[in-house]
């Protein structure tokens, strides 16, 4: 009896990684594999061209934060880099900041919704989601272009005489992230303001509590899993923006993905771009880790 | 506590408010670019008259019809590649038992999800690069690799959901009746999967159409995609024609969304 279940556990187990190992090839061969080189890249002199050589150098995680002046051979710390690193994160949490703004009195306006409501509202919520990013980035630089939506109203209503310039600034590159990620934020609020206990709520007033105390009191520690996870949603993809800070800040407004395109482009220092990929994706594992410990001490507490 | 007329519990003051103008501000740049995208003068935003010019030169336009065809035939691949393969994979983490591992199988398979899409670019760069270098091949197929790798994840998540919410007694009354694995998969697995997997294909088939971070990285010269070739455009002086390519897109996605959501609520 047990040779025979510990063969068909042996058989189990075959088809079980006969099953996975097509998804496990293509995900090491274009996913985990090339992130493994990466690294290793972060390590290497940098080719007079692009490329690399294959010598082991320091160099490059040196130059994620310090910099040598060419000049008197002093050292200092790489001021473009680090204003980058911090615009980033400026515009990231600002960005997730606005989303919460707008995004949890919108997914408690659907989750208040008659039930048969709900579903269509979500929709709306979740077709610009799956627009393209692009598109979308493309059609609030046509609002807020000199010649855009936004100027043209205001001329014509005599408010203005001059355009105002709000494309290639950081506000434009705000702009272009909150309404790009909004949905990333109203998708999990939404998930856990559906399953909110409203009888609690219900409670709170009739302990006297007014609105904003059972806001605040209530519905907000009910729902700060939804807010943690929205804020992860906004706060990763935001750090790591390519298209919507190339489109909308111009040349001069970079962010960390920007960053990273200009080693392998112009800046022909593989091994730099290289250790900043790594360097963005350490602080977005960061971000993930403490996600998950506060996720999970909230389930220890809730459940 | 006087029960004050109209009274709510569910109602918080100004949330209306905010969640209207929520909807009005995600559509209204969405909407204008559909509206100027059949402007009959060449400003984006002075209205001339209703016209079709723009989608006939977007359909006329070489570029943008070798982009079209190149963008459909990596989303076909993609899919079905990564649509496959999240089949095998979703079999593999539903209908057997915990098995060790299973956390790092898990991470891979969201991996593309985790990693900031421009590290998964510059990667890909990196490593396809060397290969280009050694083999002298440039051609589409590594960016239909690189798209059916970040698409395994969105193909995988509907079809396990589909899985799990299976009602496992035929499967097993199958098995009872001695039909092999294979024969259960084939007969009972698969006619329920139907809808999980369409819309996993569906999925997977939007996002590599809409991609253009990891595209832009890992594509040889003159492999430009829609999305792409709209990024090259938006640095010159731009036409309706970006938004008529752009309406079109869009187009696509709305009825992918909506097949999606309808597929993903079918009863088993």
């Amino acid at each position: 009896m047990s040779d025979l279940s510990s063969a068909a556990d042996k058989l189990a187990r075959r088809t079980r990684w006969l099953l996975l190992t097509p998804a496990l090839v293509i995900l090491v061969f274009a996913a985990s594999g090339p992130l493994l080189i990466t690294l290793v890249y972060s390590f290497l002199t940098a080719g007079a061209y692009g490329g690399v050589e294959w010598q082991f150098s320091w160099d490059a995680w040196f130059n994620v934060v310090f910099e040598r002046d060419i000049f008197e051979d002093t050292l200092g710390f790489s001021d473009a880099h680090l204003s980058i690193f911090w615009r980033s994160v400026k515009l990231s949490l600002m960005t997730t900041l606005f989303c919460i703004f707008f995004g949890f009195p919108t997914a408690y306006f659907i989750a208040t919704r008659p039930k048969k409501q709900r579903d269509l509202w979500m929709l709306l919520i979740i077709i610009p989601f799956w627009t393209n990013l692009l598109i979308r980035t493309f059609a609030v630089v046509e609002l807020i272009r000199n010649e855009g939506t936004v100027n043209t109203v205001l001329i014509a209503l005599g408010i203005i005489d001059e355009p105002i310039q709000m494309l290639f600034t950081e506000f434009a590159i705000l702009v272009g992230m909150v309404y790009v990620y909004l949905p990333l934020m109203v998708l999990p609020l939404y998930a856990s303001m559906e399953r909110l206990d409203f009888s609690l709520v219900e409670a709170g007033y009739d302990l006297y509590a007014n609105r904003l105390k059972v806001l605040r009191r209530v519905i907000l520690p009910l729902v700060k899993p939804g807010v943690i996870a929205g804020s992860i949603l906004v706060f990763v993809p935001s750090l790591g923006a390519y298209v919507t800070p190339r489109v909308m800040g111009g040349g001069n407004q970079l962010m960390i993905g920007n960053l990273i395109e200009l080693q392998f482009g112009q800046g022909r220092n593989w091994p730099l771009g290289a250790a900043l990929s790594i360097t963005l994706l350490a602080i977005v594992m960061i971000a993930l880790m403490v996600y998950v410990r506060t996720a999970g001490e909230d389930e220890v507490r809730h459940g | 506590m006087a029960e004050r007329a109209g009274f709510s519990i569910h109602r918080q003051p100004g949330f209306t408010a905010i969640a209207m103008l929520c909807f009005v501000l995600l559509y209204l740049p969405i909407i204008l670019l559909v509206i100027y995208s059949f402007n009959a003068g060449t400003s984006i935003a002075i209205w001339e008259g209703f016209s079709w010019r723009w989608y006939q030169s977007a359909w006329e336009n070489e570029q943008v019809q070798e982009a079209t065809v190149r963008s459909l035939v990596i989303a076909l691949w993609a899919s079905v590649i990564s649509t496959s393969v999240a089949v095998l994979a979703a079999l593999a983490t539903t209908r057997t038992r915990k098995f060790k591992g299973q956390s790092a199988v898990f991470a891979m398979i969201n991996q593309p999800l985790m990693v900031p899409e421009i590290v998964t670019a510059v990667a890909l760069l990196i490593f396809f690069a060397m290969i280009k270098v050694a083999t002298g091949y440039t051609g589409l197929m590594y960016l239909i690799i690189a798209h059916s790798a970040f698409c395994i994840p969105f193909a995988y998540l509907p079809i396990r959901a589909r899985l799990q919410g299976m009602d496992l007694s035929l499967e097993q009354a199958a098995a009872d009746l001695y039909a092999t694995p294979f024969q259960v998969f084939r007969r009972i697995t698969l006619p329920q999967l139907w809808p999980g997997i369409l819309a996993g294909a569906m999925l997977a088939f939007v996002i590599s159409l809409d991609d253009v971070v990891i595209t832009e990285f890992v594509k040889s010269a003159g492999q430009d995609t829609l999305p792409t070739y709209m990024l090259g455009q938006l640095r010159r002086v731009v036409t309706p024609e970006v938004n008529a390519i752009s309406t079109a897109l869009l187009a696509i996605s709305v009825v992918m969304v909506i097949a999606f959501t309808v597929l993903s609520k079918m009863k088993n």
